[in-house]
């Protein structure tokens, strides 16, 4: 077993490179999939039922689908209609197309438990539209959803394991080319687990510092 | 029409949800200089009326000047856009019944906030303002606290802050010692007071009967969506000329002297 582990370090640096390109995944999506939904939370609330419409089918069609089936959508479905992306843009679109939903739905939710009065004085005070929602609307939102937020990350970090079905060489990928390689999957896989937690604790730790400031306004 | 020496010209203002009347045919005037309390039992109007004002509500039917020019409204008779609509609502300050501070921002980022962000002054100049407002209530020492460290009291006088900070030509109070325990009300009332007396213009909805005989020019009551009575707080409070207000006045008697407020 120690031997196995032996062999694992000897191809260290192909993880230490698969786990380099599942953060640029992961952190590449999870900030993308933040801003799209700062766009897509206020279509979700918009008065237009057109607008609401659209961005509520959306979400919900969205959180239907199986992420490895949307990955396989993009990568391989998309060229049948002319659309081919390589292998590397379509995980990463995959990624953040479909995470973009659930970070809608997490602000949503938090803008519909929002005390009505600071939005409205901020309607009071001049504010309207865009500006309203960056200044007056979005931060609060931020600071009452920031715990759910974080634990999308975690699950930004774990569909990005799915890429490897379209080649992607994330940790996932490279802790299976090294198990095909030399026969030792406990070992390469065990390893590949407790560097996607390594991952998931600098998350939980950005977490509870937003918590620390949340606290304080709170 | 509109009198261009009023600062606020309420006209003919109605409203109705569904198939309430909240509103119907308000009108009333302020001077400046006044401070013009809106009296009435709950349900009575007092807040729509107040929302109506810088339009949080719309009305169904009236009109609204500040300083002679009509709010909600352009010249060609079209309901103003958002941008128009935060024109004119900078000239009006509010403070609310449950403070509404920002939490996201310390005292004195919550006092900057409008002014240079919608008002685009600049950020030192109102930065010294904003200093100076919160010395004039009494809160400067909590200029970087964040709202949720404050008690109720000191939460409603950064909301009187933060509205005189924006330079409003006028100033609206919904109910805004409703939500404070009885002990930290005065405080507030004390910062109105002075307000008052420095001839801000001024219109209060309030159940504080002693603050409204004390530091009123003048007393509007409010019945069922109607202005009944209007006149000096002297005369509403001895001498009523409606049943109505008399009504109203007797329950209140009852009430201080049975304990309540």
């Amino acid at each position: 077993m120690i031997h196995d582990f032996g062999i694992v370090w000897s191809e260290r640096a192909l993880l230490l490179s698969g786990l380099a390109n599942t953060t640029i995944l992961s952190a590449v999506s999870a900030v993308a999939a933040l801003l799209l939904g700062f766009v897509l939370t206020p279509a979700l609330m918009s008065k237009s039922a057109a607008v609401s419409g659209v961005a509520r089918l959306f979400v919900d069609g969205m959180r239907c689908v199986p992420f490895l089936l949307f990955a396989y959508i993009v990568y391989y479905g998309l060229p049948s209609l002319g659309l081919r992306l390589d292998n590397w843009t379509s995980g990463l679109a995959a990624l953040i197309i479909y995470n973009a939903a659930y970070m809608a739905e997490i602000l949503r939710g938090a803008w519909v438990a929002q005390p009505r009065e600071p939005i409205e004085a901020g309607v009071a005070f001049g504010f309207s539209g865009f500006r309203l929602f960056r200044r007056i609307i979005l931060p609060s939102l931020l600071l009452s959803a920031g715990p759910v937020v974080g634990n999308q990350m975690i699950q930004i970090i774990k569909d990005s394991a799915f890429l490897t079905i379209i080649a992607i060489p994330e940790l996932t990928h490279a802790a299976s080319s090294i198990q095909s390689r030399h026969y030792v999957p406990f070992a390469a896989f065990i390893t590949a687990v407790f560097l996607y937690w390594g991952l998931c604790l600098v998350i939980e730790a950005g977490v509870s510092s937003i918590g620390r400031i949340a606290e304080a306004r709170r | 029409m509109a009198d261009p020496d009023k600062v606020l010209d309420v006209a003919g203002v109605s409203k109705r949800f569904g198939d309430i009347e909240v509103l119907s045919d308000v009108s009333f005037q302020v001077d400046k200089g006044e401070t013009v309390c809106v009296l009435g039992p709950s349900g009575s109007g007092k807040s729509t009326l107040l929302r109506c004002i810088n339009w949080l509500e719309q009305p169904d039917a009236g009109q609204i000047y500040l300083n002679g020019k009509r709010v909600g409204v352009n010249n060609a008779g079209i309901v103003m856009g958002d941008r128009d609509l935060s024109q004119i609502r900078t000239r009006i300050g509010m403070v609310f019944q449950h403070f509404a501070l920002w939490p996201h921002l310390t005292v004195l980022q919550n006092l900057m906030e409008a002014p240079v962000q919608v008002q685009k002054r600049p950020k030192a100049e109102v930065r010294d303002e904003a200093l100076a407002l919160l010395s004039k209530v009494g809160l400067s020492e909590k200029r970087d606290a964040f709202p949720a460290r404050l008690s109720g009291g000191q939460k409603q006088r950064v909301g009187i802050a933060r509205a005189l900070a924006m330079r409003p030509d006028l100033l609206l109070f919904d109910e805004p010692t409703s939500a404070l325990d009885p002990e930290l009300v005065g405080e507030v009332l004390v910062v109105m007071r002075d307000l008052a007396r420095e001839g801000m213009t001024m219109v209060i909805v309030t159940h504080e009967m002693g603050f409204a005989r004390e530091a009123a020019t003048r007393v509007l009551f409010l019945d069922r969506g109607r202005a009944v009575e209007t006149g000096p707080p002297d005369q509403f409070f001895s001498r009523p000329e409606t049943e109505r207000a008399r009504q109203f006045l007797q329950r209140y008697a009852g009430d201080t002297a049975s304990g309540g407020r």
